[in-house]
């Protein structure tokens, strides 16, 4: 039986940095009975540069996803700051192309599109840990997303889900601003250790790797053994 | 952009203070608090209706400003109040001095005003060797320190009550005491005299409303009550963004304002005053004017992508849920008005290149457009100030986006490139890199690597598995 | 002059022209509660006291006589010239005009009546008139108004929807929720400030 078939785009830092999120994110939809196709032509969003000021170079990519992704009937996006980009920020670059509105619907951030789309809270995962929910940014107050991650969390077994004091607060990533401000972006992430720390789980789960990348770095710098782990992670965990 | 223009040094300080940083992030945390037990779907069902309604009421306001402004005005006037406009500071000051002149009022008080601070009126006045005293307790403290507000809300939340018992005994000649409740009620005694003594009391305004003819004022205390109420003189001074069209319009603004800054349902006292005293009326002033200040405000209302800026209730809310206003602090950002607000609309009084840094302090979490009441999207006008900041100025790192866009448009490059990249990489400790090699000790890299260890290239990267697949 | 040069900046920088319409603003917006009598009491008093203020429940004009005077009992109290508080009887001087000012800095407590009471959050809604005045519930440390139960109305928006335009009849009106409080000292809560540090609300019958 198949579901039909999904285009994920794994996004750049993944790709490069984190490619076992986008084999993790794969396992999870072939086990659900998707067909996953990568487009290879696929790169970046052109989130970075829209953040730091370079609308025309964010356009250009912005063309070239749109390009890329063309026909596919679901995009799916293993993190909420690049979908929030394609549907809530493309239309900013390109206001007049019709094009955009419609690549938005097609465009999923991964829990997203198990809750809502395939229509599971179950995915059949097992993970024996202590796990606390990170909430990024753009998934929390562009996509709306903060129950769905914590009903697929609730349903994989062996995991303990403790929720931390602050986990709606910023990890201090905010792309170049990591680089920008370093020592603000460093103290807003050992904000969020202490917290991690008082929870006292051994696993945090996000839906954006960049978070991740951030919490995971600075956790190592101070001697931190918690590990970290991207949600599709998790749920392709047996 | 060059990160010589970022205030680097003072930034560590403030974060290195772990007083400081304890003393900001448990008074915001607070503040976060009480915000959140009031505006709850319990609480307040219709919130999210409410922030909509201010929003509309606000837009209609500001693209009809001088339409409310000459309707203010007429109904100030049919009140026994006059209008007086002021284009800037300078001529505020001309006005209150040339009428302290005029009346012989050497003392004059004043209640909590950050448009006051934006255009340093007791500095003008006091240059001029009139008394004006500072009566909100915060602002007190302040005022005795030579120190500006830390926040809007909470002006002194960065002082002790050690540091206020010294204050007072050093400046007002008192015992050293440091149980809180006697420094206030010291305060209040000070206060009291001067109340009773000043020839002019002046005061700010939350809202300016049209059809009455009304200044409408905000307090916890009472002092600024003290200050519209016993000197002869009261002067308004507010920008002319302050303006709502109708009285009945305060049923929605004044049930966010209070929420929004401090959690409560309303403030104390709320005070709507139109006009000196009328006959038959026992109290209250003789004289009273509305200063309207522009001093830079029609020109943000000229930018229509930016005008929402003007709509600010000065709330607060958005600087307590800051994560990095929770971090580096009131003093940091330059300008009268601090946290994300201040972000917005300082770069739009100055221009973007008087601090060209400002736009980019902020990780765009949107925490601050998740609960400001009047709807102002900050991370959006925080986006726009960036591209103009990069409009404005060329440097590496536009090379460096332009390259970077240019691979990404070449997927097969890309591949190659990033390949490339991975098989050079350093190989790092379980894929993190403590400290850099020597060919690749860029500065951006350096500035991570300041804070935590840096993720090394994958071995194989996702697309390369996804070829070795098939 | 400079009231042409400001008013011209903001047409400049809106595009509109001098005595240019403005389109209709938002319809305006009021949220509506209905209780009963009964109701409304329990949340007022609920309300105040939270923020520590007190309520008292009379039956009878006596009663709030009588308990107003023994709150006062050889104590310095001035009463505002509302003509409710003349008719209880109520055992405090009503100050001169001459003298209003030092009466009022020198008592200790202010009496007045109030036009209205919010329920929702226990406020008291003072209009300025011949009857009542602004700082004879604001200089003395202690305030306590009275008042009927038909003045006991919901909320602000009812009161806006009462009272469009406050500005038509006076030149203050305020709304007191509560005693003067301050938190500016390490966000220590103090009350009494510069405003009474004691608010007492007598609620009456009839």
């Amino acid at each position: 039986m198949t579901r039909g078939q999904v285009a994920v785009f794994v996004t750049c830092v993944v790709d490069q940095l984190f490619p076992r999120v986008g084999i993790a994110m794969i396992e999870v939809l072939e086990r659900l009975g998707y067909s996953v196709d990568f487009r290879e032509r696929q790169t970046c969003c052109g989130q970075p540069a829209f953040n730091s000021g370079y609308r025309d170079e964010a356009r250009r990519l912005a063309r070239h996803f749109i390009d890329v992704f063309r026909d596919a009937e679901y995009i799916v996006i293993p993190s909420g700051s690049c979908t929030s980009m394609v549907t809530h920020h493309f239309a900013e670059l390109l206001p007049d192309e019709p094009a955009v509105r419609e690549l938005a619907s097609r465009t999923w951030e991964f829990s997203r599109f198990l809750l809502e789309v395939t229509r599971v809270e179950d995915v059949g995962a097992r993970y024996e840990g202590a796990v606390t929910y990170h909430d990024s940014c753009h998934a929390l107050r562009e996509l709306k997303i903060h129950d769905g991650p914590r009903r697929l969390l609730a349903n994989v077994r062996g995991l303990e889900l403790r929720e931390m004091d602050a986990a709606a607060e910023c990890c201090g990533f905010g792309g170049t601003f990591s680089v920008k401000f370093p020592d603000v972006s460093g103290a807003m992430a050992r904000t969020k250790i202490d917290s991690i720390l008082r929870t006292k789980a051994d696993t945090v789960v996000s839906a954006d790797c960049s978070c991740l990348m951030q919490l995971q770095g600075a956790m190592r710098r101070v001697g931190v053994g918690v590990r970290t782990m991207h949600l599709a992670e998790v749920l392709a965990s047996r | 952009m060059s990160g010589a223009f970022i205030p680097v040094d003072r930034l560590r300080g403030t974060i290195a203070d772990s007083r400081l940083q304890s003393a900001i992030y448990t008074a915001t945390g607070r503040l976060i608090e009480k915000r959140a037990s009031v505006v709850s779907p319990e609480a307040l069902p219709d919130y999210q209706d409410l922030r909509e309604q201010a929003h509309r009421v606000k837009r209609h306001t500001l693209e009809n400003l001088d339409h409310y402004l000459e309707q203010l005005e007429a109904n100030v006037a049919a009140h026994g109040g006059r209008i007086v406009w002021c284009d800037n500071g300078k001529e505020v000051a001309d006005f209150v001095l040339g009428l302290a002149r005029q009346r012989g009022a050497n003392l004059i008080v004043k209640s909590k005003s950050m448009t006051t601070e934006e255009i340093d009126l007791n500095e003008r006045l006091e240059h001029h060797h009139l008394e004006a005293v500072e009566t909100d307790l915060g602002e007190y403290i302040l005022q005795l320190a030579h120190e500006h507000p830390y926040h809007i809300v909470a002006p002194a939340l960065h002082k002790t009550r050690h540091e206020v018992a010294e204050l007072f005994s050093d400046r007002l000649g008192v015992q050293h005491d440091v149980v809180i409740e006697n420094q206030t009620l010291t305060a209040r005694r000070v206060l009291r005299e001067k109340f009773l003594a000043a020839g002019i009391g002046i005061t700010g305004a939350n809202f300016l409303v049209a059809d009455s003819g009304a200044v409408v004022i905000v307090e916890n205390e009472g002092n600024a009550r003290l200050t519209s109420s016993a000197p002869p003189i009261h002067i308004a001074i507010a920008g002319i963004e302050k303006l709502i069209p109708r009285a009945q319009d305060l049923a929605v603004f004044l049930k966010l304002l209070g929420r929004s800054a401090t959690g409560q349902p309303l403030t104390v006292y709320t005070s709507f005053l139109s006009g000196p005293r009328r006959p038959g009326e026992l109290d209250g002033p003789d004289e009273f004017y509305v200063v309207l200040l522009d001093n830079g405000r029609s020109k943000l209302l000229a930018d229509a992508a930016k005008r929402e800026s003007l709509s600010c209730i000065r709330c607060g809310a958005c600087l307590n849920h800051c994560p990095v206003y929770r971090k580096i602090g009131g003093h940091n950002y330059p300008g009268t008005y601090s946290g994300p607000i201040g972000a917005i609309i300082t770069p739009q009084y100055r221009g973007v290149m008087a601090h060209p840094w400002l736009p980019f302090a902020s990780s765009l979490c949107g925490a601050c457009a998740e609960v400001c009441p009047v709807k102002i999207d900050i991370p959006r006008l925080l986006l726009d100030l960036r591209s103009e900041v990069v409009r404005e100025r060329s440097g590496i790192e536009r090379v460096a986006f332009r390259a970077f866009a240019w691979l990404a448009a070449h997927p097969r490059v890309y591949s190659f490139v990033t390949a490339m990249a991975a098989r050079f990489a350093p190989r790092g400790e379980n894929g993190w890199l403590r400290r850099l090699p020597f060919f690749a000790r860029f500065a951006a890299l350096e500035k991570w690597l300041s804070q935590r260890e840096l993720p090394v290239p994958a071995r194989q990267s996702f697309r390369q598995y996804w070829r070795s697949r098939s | 002059m400079n009231r042409e040069v400001m008013l011209q900046k903001v047409r400049t920088a809106l595009g509109r022209k001098p005595g240019e319409a403005p389109g209709s603003p938002p319809p305006v917006y009021f949220s509506r509660t209905d209780r009963t009598v009964e109701q409304r009491i329990v949340a007022f008093t609920g309300a105040l006291e939270a923020l520590s203020g007190h309520v008292v429940r009379c039956y009878s004009r006596e009663a709030a006589r009588d308990t107003v005077n023994a709150m006062i009992a050889g104590k310095h109290a001035i009463a505002s010239r509302s003509s409710f508080l003349h008719e209880l009887q109520i055992a405090a001087e009503v100050p001169e005009a001459a003298s209003y000012r030092e009466a009022c800095a020198s008592a200790e407590f202010g009496i007045t009546s109030a036009d209205y009471a919010l329920a929702d959050t226990g406020t008291l809604v003072v209009l300025c008139g011949a009857e009542e005045s602004r700082l004879v519930s604001l200089l003395p440390p202690k305030h306590i108004a009275v008042l009927t139960l038909s003045r006991l109305i919901d909320s602000l928006d009812d009161l806006l929807a009462r009272v469009p335009r406050a500005a038509d009849i006076t030149s203050s009106m305020v709304l007191i929720t509560g005693p003067s409080r301050t938190a500016d000292i390490e966000q220590i809560l103090v009350r009494g400030v510069h405003g009474p540090g004691e608010i007492t609300v007598v609620l009456v019958d009839a």
